[in-house]
């Protein structure tokens, strides 16, 4: 319904008045191995204006920048730049048609001097075939580029010594020395003091009077209503909301974004309510830079969810908690006893496990068995004395009792290799790994990431039954509905900092989004 | 304070100096157990006998710039040693050098080929091309010691404006070196290659044909110090440049090179040469027991490794990416600079 009000609108300007889009985007679709992941996502960007593009993490909004910026192809549908055809194959016609992105990783050379960033690739020569660089006219260059951009730093300064907003305005500097007619922010603001973000936008302001087009993509919706003469929201791939920033207020904005989904059946939990006694406790654990203050705790038999964007501190609080990254302050206990030296040997010595963000590269042996991966984790307990020769039988009785449990699909658990099983069976692989040691804290991140949705509900269900079994499990997910259905309590995150604590009895969608986007929480 | 970018600084600091350090306190060191230690007429002695290794250090620089490694430099001298030795003894000086440096880049070359075409890591690539190398030039030289021919060996005797001339060649190949890294832009993405291979790519270098060039350069210059030792030694033995790959990364990480790749100069390593030297001469100058030159050389090549990786993660610490950001660190980091 928001998007008839926004064409009528568009309909309601007298034809004369309409001017050709720098860039117009019609039913752009894309599809990667048979999922589609954009569904025909339209929309314009006039020359001097900004177009706000906001979306949760998977909607679509990477993939469109991708397809914009030549990284990816779309399938089908039509893009237009300045009237002409648009159709770039590698990043470099992106530029050359005058596409310009300011990534939230700043491809930046830190070994490198300011003005050699600046110009990289393009240096200016003393003559055609003379390959020096002419170093008057490349610092000539560097100063006119720095001053469009307000930025007072010797251009002979290494980047290395330059903040992350300075880096930024680096990297705009580069965008403008390119005649770039549009540039693309994807959340510029996540490393910047709130000083340098007031300059950032007031650098926007400056480049929309010079008439370029500017998308802005966040997840600070403050900063978009703030800046953007257009919205558009993502969600799934489709373009649900779009029309002038005036006709829509914040909360219309997030429940456009949040939406609902298809419903997704998640497991029964016998336990549910019934907690036992506290097996993690954090306490106002800090690490500059990192996360800070954050407080919570997690009982015998429950899962707690974390909430977040990605980038929100939740891999890194969840590495802090397993002893592989340090903390400054604060204090976590574990089944009553403090954490004297945080490291993944005492931690895992003291009923901790985790699995990873990306069980590819740091939970699996790919080549290995399904049995050599298992075994991974319990096998210091089935070693007896010094002669360390392992006890098999006991473990080999245990490895086939955990393929029923887990309904792990191999045809044989001591020779299948791990790789040639599909990402669900892979995943249940890194989970059984753990459960041999009957952990009494599980710390997962991302376990269903990448998984169809029938893999998804097998996941789920191994980890309710470990719930049920007992042990305390610390979830991390970007998929709010799968932190609905499977946890007792959400603790959200939001830059480093813990947003909200939800208890599941007043789990709303637009609560936690929210607390997850909120700029500005306990500062 | 330990992680503050501020601390993180002051440590890189610091390891760029520990070299110079190291280098005070052996001379002080070597001086003091040896009177025929601290004289010109040494001092100009080691400044000749660190010449190849320098120019060699030079050319490794390149390579380790762009986060590669060649293991087969020594096997470039050799090979190089005995071509010169055995077909071209008649021709003259120059012949004999521009032939010297072809040979060196067509064996840096091979290691491009399987680096940048086959993408075959170099360490590996580097390992086999030192054992071809070796092995082809013990097949032309029957393992019998070479002898150089007047032409070659009568180059290191001579002097022009009273430099002598292996000093004149390793200043012109420094002199090369330093207009192709610092004033071409063949240098810069040299750099912009070792500091993130994705980040040149996507401004639009050229990174096959820099890393193809770069093992190129290092062949060549290798070769330049395989000519340079020849006519020094005016023989080569079966074992001429052997184990030498490893004094000239050490002599280039000494010299403050990464072997993660992106930082790095050129008087560093020829001073990490120099260092190398240093400690061989004074060795003999304080007459120790040979069977002591290798634990020496180990002890140096162990120090430049740690010093490197410790130096490596001070600087990923100062690069590394923050998620939140602390208002009061920043004020700091703007005060400190």
């Amino acid at each position: 319904m928001p998007t008839k009000t926004a064409m009528s609108l568009d309909q309601a300007r007298p034809a004369d008045v309409r001017r050709l889009p720098l860039l117009s985007l019609r039913d752009v679709t894309k599809s990667f191995f048979g999922v589609m992941v954009l569904h025909g996502v339209s929309f314009d960007l006039q020359a001097g204006e900004v177009v706000g593009l906001v979306g949760q993490n998977g909607s679509g909004k990477s993939t469109t920048m991708n397809i914009l910026g030549g990284v990816h192809q779309r399938d089908s549908g039509e893009i237009v730049i300045g009237g002409t055809h648009y159709k770039p194959r590698v990043p470099r016609d992106a530029e050359d048609a005058g596409i310009a992105f300011i990534q939230q990783e700043l491809n930046i050379f830190a070994n490198l001097s300011v003005e050699e960033n600046l110009l990289m690739g393009r240096f200016p020569q003393l003559g055609k075939w003379l390959p020096v660089i002419s170093f008057g006219r490349l610092r000539e260059r560097a100063r006119q580029l720095l001053a469009a951009v307000d930025l007072n730093v010797s251009p002979q300064a290494s980047a290395s010594t330059l903040s992350p907003g300075e880096r930024q305005l680096v990297e705009i500097a580069k965008a403008l020395s390119l005649n770039a007619k549009i540039i693309i922010f994807d959340e510029p603001t996540t490393s910047l003091t709130s000083r340098e973000s007031e300059r950032l936008f007031a650098l926007i302001e400056r480049l929309r009077y010079q008439g370029i087009g500017i998308i802005y993509i966040s997840h600070l919706l403050a900063d978009v209503m703030r800046l953007a003469d257009q919205i558009v929201v993502l969600r799934d791939g489709q373009v649900v909301w779009r029309g002038p920033k005036v006709t829509i207020t914040v909360d219309n904005l997030v429940t456009a974004m949040v939406g609902r989904s298809i419903e997704t059946l998640f497991p029964s939990r016998s336990r549910r309510g019934t907690t036992g006694p506290t097996v993690l406790e954090v306490e106002r654990v800090s690490q500059p830079g990192v996360v800070r203050n954050v407080s919570f705790s997690v009982a015998e038999g429950e899962i707690v969810g974390i909430a977040g964007l990605m980038g929100s501190g939740r891999t890194e609080l969840a590495r802090i908690l397993f002893g592989l990254d340090p903390f400054e302050s604060g204090r976590v206990v574990v089944t009553g006893r403090p954490f004297v030296k945080p490291e993944p040997r005492a931690c895992i010595a003291g009923g901790m496990a985790f699995l990873t963000e990306d069980r590819r590269q740091e939970g699996l042996m790919m080549d290995g068995s399904v049995a050599a991966n298992l075994e991974l984790a319990a096998l210091p307990e089935h070693v007896r004395g010094i002669s360390s020769r392992i006890q098999d039988r006991g473990l080999r009785q245990r490895m086939l009792a955990l393929k029923e449990q887990l309904d792990i699909k191999s045809r044989d658990l001591w020779v299948t290799p791990v790789r040639t099983l599909s990402g669900g069976n892979q995943q249940k692989v890194v989970i059984g790994k753990w459960l041999l040691r009957q952990p009494k804290l599980f710390i997962l991140d991302e376990p269903t990431r990448g998984l169809d949705v029938g893999a998804k509900e097998e996941v789920n269900k191994a980890i309710a039954q470990l719930a049920d079994a007992g042990t305390a499990v610390l979830m991390i997910s970007s998929e709010l509905e799968e932190l609905m259905g499977m946890c007792d309590r959400v603790v959200v995150m939001n830059r480093g900092e813990l947003g909200r604590i939800i208890e599941r009895s007043a789990f709303e969608r637009e609560a936690i989004v929210k607390a997850a986007i909120w700029k500005g929480i306990g500062t | 304070m330990t992680g503050s970018p501020a601390h993180a600084r002051r440590l890189t600091r610091f390891f760029q100096l520990l070299p110079a350090i190291f280098f005070t306190v052996l001379v002080a060191g070597f001086s003091v157990m040896s009177s025929r230690f601290f004289s010109l007429q040494n001092f100009t002695n080691i400044l000749l006998q660190a010449a190849h290794l320098a120019v060699m250090a030079v050319g490794m620089t390149f390579v380790l710039l762009v986060a590669g490694v060649d293991l087969s430099v020594g096997a470039t001298m050799y090979i190089v040693a005995v071509t010169l030795a055995l077909y071209l003894s008649a021709s003259p000086t120059w012949i004999c050098l521009l032939i010297a440096i072809a040979i060196g880049v067509a064996f840096g070359s091979v290691n491009a080929f399987f680096v940048v075409k086959l993408r075959v890591a170099p360490f590996i690539v580097t390992l086999a091309t030192l054992f071809v190398g070796r092995g082809v030039g013990l097949y032309l030289s029957d393992t019998r010691m070479v002898l150089a021919g007047p032409a070659v060996s009568g180059f290191a005797h001579e002097s022009l404006l009273g430099v002598p001339a292996p000093v004149f060649l390793e200043a012109a190949s420094l002199a090369a070196a330093f207009v192709l890294l610092r004033l071409t832009p063949f240098g810069r993405s040299v750099y912009a290659i070792g500091g993130d291979r994705e980040g040149a790519r996507k401004v639009g270098i050229n990174v096959e044909k820099v890393t193809f060039a770069v093992y190129c350069l290092c062949g060549a210059f290798a070769a330049i110090g395989g000519f340079i030792s020849l006519s020094q030694a005016a023989a080569a033995p079966s074992t001429f440049g052997e184990h030498k790959e490893f004094l000239v990364i050490a002599a280039a990480v000494l010299g403050g090179t990464s072997l993660f790749g992106g930082h790095g100069g050129l008087l560093g390593p020829v001073f990490g040469a120099i260092l190398i030297q240093t400690v061989q001469n004074g060795l003999v100058m304080i007459d120790a027991d040979p069977y002591i030159y290798p634990l020496i050389t180990a002890a140096i090549i162990f120090i430049a490794v740690l010093v490197d990786s410790l130096r490596a993660s001070a600087i990923a610490r100062l690069e590394r990416r923050r998620i939140r950001v602390e208002e009061e660190e920043t004020v700091e980091a703007v005060a400190s600079t």
